[in-house]
């Protein structure tokens, strides 16, 4: 519709996710107006951010080559790990500070239905971490919806065996919450995970 | 764009842009119906966890060209005790699997509407082996496309039938024989749960025949679908 190097840069922000074809025309006639040097930065920090970001080698988060910031980070707990589900999660539970020790990425969870196994996903890893770095406690932080409580429930069976203390995140009502508003599955779990109150 | 009002399962969901998601229900009267529930993946949604796949939910939806946008939803029932249980767990995605591939979208199909519900209702009462292969077969004879079990699905003679074959849909005689093998237990067992004696076919302890039997009914559902039904063929059911 518009001319080859347009037309091109709107088809490939299109590519993204949440971009539609209208967000992505917008887009592309916003970075038309900006300096040279501006999209050549902007252009760069894409190249560069792709370049020289991997995986961590022990708990798959995102990190420049070699560990990540985590687990490089000596102050960290190494006896007890926190299972999410994508590097996205970490950031959420590093914001409450309530969490000392490292993480385990699986990059995924359970979805039979769209074909996703244990296989799919970062579980023989995460076993193969227990021994050699002495861990004594799991926290299956996976997200509270079928695929993540599945998910929770097969890594739970896996680690069973292996002696260590396994936990799952407790799910229940929003702070801030009416609790008329809630629904049965979320209340009870709320109630399944209800814990003594000091008096 | 009209409202309306539905009971149905969810059977699958899947993300949409920043927080919401698609939810795919097989309703009682508007057949299988996508719908968009906006917001739902935020912690303060309204939706909180009403439509998880599996529960059976009344919805109130906007019909919208494409996709319908669901504005309010009720559980009915959430399967807690399904969901707290893998294996029930992995037996339910075969069903849901099941009733996805089979419904259509704006084609009422009230039957299987019915034993999808009657079907996770069993299953919340108590784990069978044999539940994925009843309601398949179940589900087969409501699409007219039941296996052949009295005579010979390839020469028609009613003479001792010892093997089964998936594509052709039925048992055969010893001379047409291909397919599987299929012992008289296995023959016997799926006549049962075709012909009243679904409940006592239920209560069946785990043994070869069982697995005989849902095995043979899984080959018979991949055929009639043509494909392979995706949640069997994951490590998590078993
Ligand atoms: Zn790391
Ligand atoms: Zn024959």
């Amino acid at each position: 519709m518009y001319t080859g190097p347009l037309q091109a840069l709107i088809d490939e922000l299109g590519r993204l996710p949440g971009i539609g074809p209208k967000s992505a025309q917008r887009i592309a006639f916003h970075l038309l107006k900006v300096a040279p040097e501006d999209a050549r930065r902007l252009a760069a920090t894409i190249v560069t951010m792709t370049e020289r970001t991997t995986l961590c080698a022990r708990c798959f988060n995102v990190a420049e080559g070699g560990l990540c910031s985590i687990c490089d980070d000596p102050g960290r707990e190494p006896g007890v790990l926190c299972v999410v589900e994508d590097p996205r999660d970490i950031v959420a539970v590093e914001k409450t500070r309530e969490f000392r020790g490292r993480y385990a990425v699986l990059h995924g969870a359970l979805n039979p239905l769209e074909g996703i196994g244990p296989d799919q996903l970062k579980v023989r890893e995460l076993l193969d971490r227990i021994g050699p770095e002495q861990v004594t406690e799991v926290i299956l932080c996976t997200n509270p919806n079928l695929e993540g409580e599945a998910t929770a429930m097969y890594v739970a069976r896996l680690l069973g065996p292996l002696g260590v203390a396994v936990t799952r995140i407790a799910s229940g009502l929003p702070v801030g919450g009416d609790l008329e508003y809630a629904d049965e599955l979320t209340l009870g779990r709320a109630l399944e995970g209800r814990r003594p109150v000091d008096v | 764009m009209s409202l309306y009002r539905d009971q149905g399962v969810v059977l699958r969901t899947i993300r949409l842009g920043e927080a919401d998601r698609i939810v795919t229900l097989a309703t009682r009267d508007n057949g299988k119906v996508r719908a968009v529930a906006k917001g739902i993946r935020r912690t303060t949604s309204k939706f909180g966890g009403r439509l998880e796949p599996m529960s059976h939910v009344a919805v109130q939806c906007w019909r919208g060209r494409e996709l319908d946008i669901v504005t309010q939803a009720e559980v009915i029932d959430a399967f807690g005790r399904v969901r707290a249980d893998l294996g029930r767990v992995g037996k339910a995605y075969t069903v849901l699997e099941v009733v996805d591939q089979l419904s259509q979208e704006g084609h009422v199909n009230v039957p299987l509407y019915d034993m999808v519900v009657g079907a996770l209702r069993v299953l919340e009462g108590g784990d069978s082996p044999l539940l994925v292969a009843a309601f398949v077969l179940k589900v087969l004879a409501a699409e007219g496309a039941a296996p052949e079990l009295d005579v010979c699905v390839a020469c028609g003679e009613d003479g001792e039938l010892v093997a089964f074959d998936p594509v052709e849909g039925g048992a055969l005689c010893r001379s047409c024989r291909r397919g599987r093998p299929l012992g008289p237990d296995s023959l016997a067992l799926l006549r049962a749960i075709l012909r009243g004696g679904l409940r006592a076919a239920l209560a069946e302890p785990a043994s070869p025949v069982t697995d005989d039997v849902s095995a043979l009914v899984t080959e018979s559902i991949e055929a009639h679908l043509d494909r392979r039904l995706r949640s069997l063929h994951s490590t998590v059911v078993r």
